[in-house]
């Protein structure tokens, strides 16, 4: 039990950067900025002039060592509601209304050596991204591995940030699979995640491990499965599924 | 007095009249069935699943599977709300009601809480008055259909009027219990009692 509930705050929006074709990161200031666990997330509320709200939550992105302000990453779903707006009406200087952060159990907050295994489906990266710089914030680094599985290159979010990260030969190791097209001479996987990636995976990584798997209901389902099936203790295995279960969905 | 805050050029994509009176705040409506959960879904054998009334009880009952689908049950057509923000309306179950699980039990009167535990450990605490009289049931059929792991089959809770993640996916019996003892999602910042209408969604 907290001691402060979340409050909402009305928060600038600093600058808005785009990742890819479909993807925005939104850099927030916030007036009663709190420090977040990595894996948390953000909610989101859109009011228009009669009144009607609309809610929905977004995980930040940045590390909870960067104070004031919070990267929030967006994918843009065509028929939703407050996505849309985020992309394509929301502007720099405009405030926006956001309570957090928010979750308990999503969160990596390094305090063990453990090493990490990351597993992201799409936009799923986001929670994990923030895990990722949080690492490379610490002083101890646990090893980490992180599979990350787009539908291109193109597709891929944070791709230049996570080469950036791999610079500093810290115990990080990152392979990306490209399920539906790839580039001349790809040197990753092409294939939906298996048993046997992930087992090429883990291989260099001692047991046990932490295991955060985010992304589209149905990858994550088959991911997670695959690590039971692979010995990996259901109880070291957290996920954050998103979309219904058959296809990719949200607002 | 304070200007009510509006964000620049947003009108929304209202639901449609009769739909928007059965929209808890800060909700919106899906058709499809999206799946939450904190890790890997468990696979409950039939021959290995029960589901027991125990605690504050004169004495504990456990069913089997087969003892299980044999008591009466009903259809229940009810409207689900996530915290996550997602309801869906008119979701049509086939189980057992509380009520009628609570028939082979002697209640302790000192019993006003309940946890729900799960097969695979997940727990979310309840007050009594939360799921009697007509208010929750196991349900262990989705759409006429078994009730698929993912969204918590065998069989799951439904507590339809309190945000989902109090009908708790993989049931396996309910305590009763004299004193409120916060569960999982409970303890890791969501809230006590989690009413949509009161959008009780965090502490």
């Amino acid at each position: 039990m907290s001691a402060t509930s979340i409050e909402w705050q009305i928060a600038t929006v600093k600058a808005i950067h785009n990742e890819t074709n479909r993807v925005k990161t939104l850099t927030l200031q916030l007036p009663r900025w709190s420090l977040h666990q990595a894996g948390q997330h953000y909610d989101i509320r859109l009011t228009a002039e009669d009144g009607y709200q609309a809610q929905r939550s977004y995980s930040i992105a940045s590390a909870p060592e960067r104070s004031r302000e919070i990267d929030l990453t967006v994918e843009k779903i065509d028929s939703g509601e407050v996505s849309p707006y985020l992309h394509d009406v929301l502007i720099p200087g405009d405030r926006i209304e956001v309570r957090g952060p928010i979750g308990g159990y999503f969160i990596w907050d390094g305090a063990t050596n453990e090493p990490l295994l990351l597993i992201a489906g799409g936009s799923g990266i986001v929670p994990l991204m923030a895990m990722l710089r949080h690492r490379a914030a610490r002083a101890i680094k646990p090893p980490a591995r992180l599979l990350y599985s787009a539908r291109s290159f193109e597709d891929i979010i944070y791709y230049d940030k996570l080469e950036n990260l791999l610079k500093e030969k810290d115990g990080l190791k990152i392979y990306y699979t490209l399920t539906r097209t790839q580039p001349a001479a790809w040197k990753g996987y092409s294939r939906r995640i298996d048993r046997k990636m992930l087992n090429e995976v883990i291989q260099p990584l001692n047991r046990p491990f932490q295991v955060f798997i985010c992304g589209p209901t149905l990858l994550v389902e088959s991911a997670a499965e695959e690590m039971v099936g692979l010995g990996i203790p259901a109880k070291n295995i957290r996920t954050e599924r998103f979309g219904p279960s058959n296809s990719i969905q949200g607002g | 007095m304070t200007e009510p805050f509006v964000s620049r050029g947003f009108t929304g994509k209202r639901p449609m009249n009769d739909q928007a009176t059965r929209l808890p705040p800060g909700q919106y409506l899906t058709n499809d069935f999206p799946v939450l959960s904190a890790g890997p879904t468990p696979h409950v054998a039939l021959e290995k699943w029960s589901f027991s009334m125990e605690g504050l009880v004169k004495d504990k009952v456990r069913w089997t599977w087969d003892e299980f689908l044999q008591l009466p049950s009903q259809t229940f057509q009810v409207d689900i709300s996530c915290v996550t923000k997602w309801t869906k309306l008119d979701t049509r179950w086939e189980g057992v009601g509380v009520d009628t699980l609570m028939e082979h039990v002697q209640l302790d009167p000192k019993a006003h809480f309940v946890t729900a535990f799960s097969h695979e450990g997940y727990t979310t605490n309840l007050s009594l008055n939360d799921i009697i009289n007509g208010q929750a049931f196991i349900a262990y059929k989705f759409d006429g259909k078994p009730l698929r792991p993912e969204h918590g089959g065998p069989a799951r809770l439904v507590v339809p009027h309190l945000y989902f993640w109090k009908s708790a996916k993989w049931v396996a019996g309910l305590r009763f219990m004299e004193n409120d003892q916060p569960g999982f999602w409970e303890s890791a910042g969501y809230n006590n009692h989690g009413d949509p209408w009161k959008e009780e969604r965090y502490w």
